[in-house]
């Protein structure tokens, strides 16, 4: 029997021929990163076991991305906490200011995460590093501390689920609407604890930016990873970003699935997933009566280039309602710098939007774009659940940035065709 | 080890923004957290809930965000053990790494709101009004780990070695 590509990265780092799924296993790991609401609980159970030191401190990595810039009194200090520890240790990849964009974002675009590693992050979405082919799961805090100091963690093999994906791509259907699309066919606990892995002619078609996407909302499906085999386009991407080892990996013709899925992504069209669960999946177009106070365009799932060049394109020469809060989030500054000189900022300005400095902000009811009780939007992140945006009896719904800038016109859910 | 309790029943899906929305994550202090634990469906529980209850819960409890501060605001009302169908990945993990005891087992059409139950934390057996169930049993690996006394007294006793 042939092994998966997570099984085999796996492998690789317990330093053993072969591992097979329910496995116990300790592996060596590439990367173990922690942000500003997690790293305050890593770093307290790392004075408690007394350690002297990190395992290597080019490994570990820090980003004061989710309350910053400082919401509060309470989040400067535990940004401080964070920088002084930083300090002490000489953590060489420690982010914040003017530096700092949302992790998930912020990491590849860095170069920090290579094909083949192993990366462990005190935050769920942690998983989105799979889009390079490398094997990347959330966790706690302390399993972090774990991590920082001994440069391991242990973990349970998971079972993999494969997505065959085929067909052409329809115009501003992307990586949010065929992963909300297999949301809602499987459940938010149809992968639960299993690695998905995602292939197929579709998968070649794109971008890496959508890879990013799909393998962000794995943890949505109860994932412990999604990944990606590394091909041309993973590989132009890397270019001249990391300077570090990387190993390709490809899962056998005979490796072992619990299931297999066959999707063609001609059929899909936007999708849209409606309060409270991210498995409430609708298409935009039965939607259009509801009508939205704020619109949030951004976060770690859909805050990248192409995102905003999606909404940049139905912006343009348009308004945004009227008593409609559009708010663009560009995930990092080197997205933001971009987005500025292809003149973006001008188009989204014209249009009414609010421009955010890169941060979780309004994502996760942080700051920077908070609801009241019984406002409701429409934002291109990645979690619906009650309260995540703001008051508990506020609502989220969860699309792409077509339709996420279309229903910004619109002052309601609105497909991309009836704006442009 | 047995442990008698009454129940609070949450049904299926019960996320991390529930067990303690995002706007407390800037707290560490166990105290705070526990005080807004469910508040956004059940604002009540941290006052009316007990130390020795029970939590029951449905299909993948404590999915969402690898926050720790979930299962640190549970334990800090005194809960002893969460029974669900079934548990998101990283809450389980969590939990175990910071002492708050989990059992996997179907108990939403079993038990009523409030019923006191008697669990059996070593065997798994579970005792309720209506009938005896057995939970799934824990991985040995989480059993080993519990009695080390969790993830960072396992790691303490490595650094001593
Ligand atoms: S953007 Fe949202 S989902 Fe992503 S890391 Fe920040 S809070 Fe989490």
């Amino acid at each position: 029997m042939g092994m998966t590509i997570t099984e085999k990265i796996l492998a690789a780092h317990a330093d053993k021929e072969k591992v097979e799924p329910g496995e116990i296993i300790e592996a060596r790991i590439d990367l173990a990163l922690a942000n500003d609401i997690t790293a305050p609980l890593s770093l307290e159970e790392f004075d408690k076991v007394g350690a002297k030191e990190v395992f290597d401190k080019e490994k570990v990595v820090f980003v004061l991305d989710h309350f910053t810039p400082n919401k509060d009194i309470l989040s400067a200090e535990n940004c401080k906490k964070i920088r002084e520890f930083s300090k002490k240790y000489r953590i060489t990849h420690f982010y914040e200011g003017g530096q700092c964009g949302i992790e998930h974002a912020l990491l590849p675009e860095q170069g920090l995460v290579v094909p083949g590693d192993v990366v462990i992050g005190a935050d769920s979405h942690t998983c989105t590093y799979g889009a390079l082919g490398a094997f990347s799961t959330g966790m706690g805090s302390t399993d972090i501390t774990y991590g920082m100091v001994t440069g391991r963690v242990w973990l349970k093999v998971p079972e993999s689920i494969k997505f065959i994906c085929t067909g052409k791509w329809p115009k501003w259907v992307t990586g949010k609407d065929l992963i909300l699309h297999i949301i809602g066919m499987i459940g938010v606990d149809g992968a639960l604890y299993a690695a998905m892995e995602f292939e197929g002619e579709a998968i070649s078609a794109l971008s890496m930016d959508s890879r990013f996407t799909i393998a962000n909302m794995a943890i949505e499906a109860g994932g412990k990873n999604g990944i990606f085999k590394a091909d041309e386009k993973t590989i132009a991407y890397m270019e001249g970003r990391s300077k570090r080892h990387s190993k390709i990996y490809e899962s056998d013709p005979d490796a072992n699935y619990r299931e297999v899925y066959t999707i063609d992504v001609g059929t899909l069209g936007p999708k849209v997933a409606c309060p409270s669960l991210p498995s409430n999946v609708k298409g935009a177009e039965e939607l259009k009566e509801i009508a939205i106070d704020q619109v949030v365009i951004g976060s770690c799932t859909n805050g990248r280039m192409e995102d905003l060049e999606a909404a940049a394109e139905i912006l343009k020469g348009q308004k945004v309602a009227p008593y409609v809060r559009c708010i663009i989030i560009p995930a990092t500054p080197t997205i933001y710098g971009e987005a500025m000189k292809r003149g973006y900022f001008e188009t989204f300005l014209d249009a009414g939007c609010i421009i955010s400095p890169p941060t979780c902000g309004p994502c996760l009811g942080g700051h920077m774009g908070v609801l009241a009780k019984g406002e409701r939007a429409i934002a291109t992140t990645n979690r619906n659940f009650i309260g995540r945006m703001g008051h508990p009896e506020s609502e989220v719904y969860l699309a792409g940035p077509a339709v996420a800038a279309a229903s910004a016109i619109k002052g309601r859910i609105a497909c991309p065709e009836e704006v442009v | 080890m047995k442990v008698r309790g009454k129940t609070w029943k949450f049904g299926d899906n019960i996320d991390t923004d529930i067990i303690i929305p995002a706007r407390y994550l800037a707290h560490t202090d166990p105290k705070v957290l526990g005080e807004h634990c469910m508040e956004p469906i059940a604002p009540l529980f941290p006052k009316q809930v007990q130390k020795g209850d029970i939590i029951i819960g449905g299909l993948n409890f404590g999915c969402g965000s690898s926050r720790e501060h979930a299962p640190i605001a549970i334990a800090a009302l005194g809960i002893s053990l969460v029974i669900a169908k079934s548990f998101a990945r990283i809450f389980y993990r969590n939990a175990f790494n910071k002492g708050l005891a989990l059992l996997e087992a179907d108990l939403t059409g079993l038990v009523e709101e409030g019923e006191e139950i008697e669990v059996d934390l070593s065997s798994g057996i579970i005792t309720c009004k209506k009938a005896e169930v057995t939970a799934k049993p824990i991985p040995a690996f989480m059993v080993e780990l519990v009695n080390e006394g969790g993830l960072i007294n396992y790691l303490k006793k490595k650094l001593e070695d």
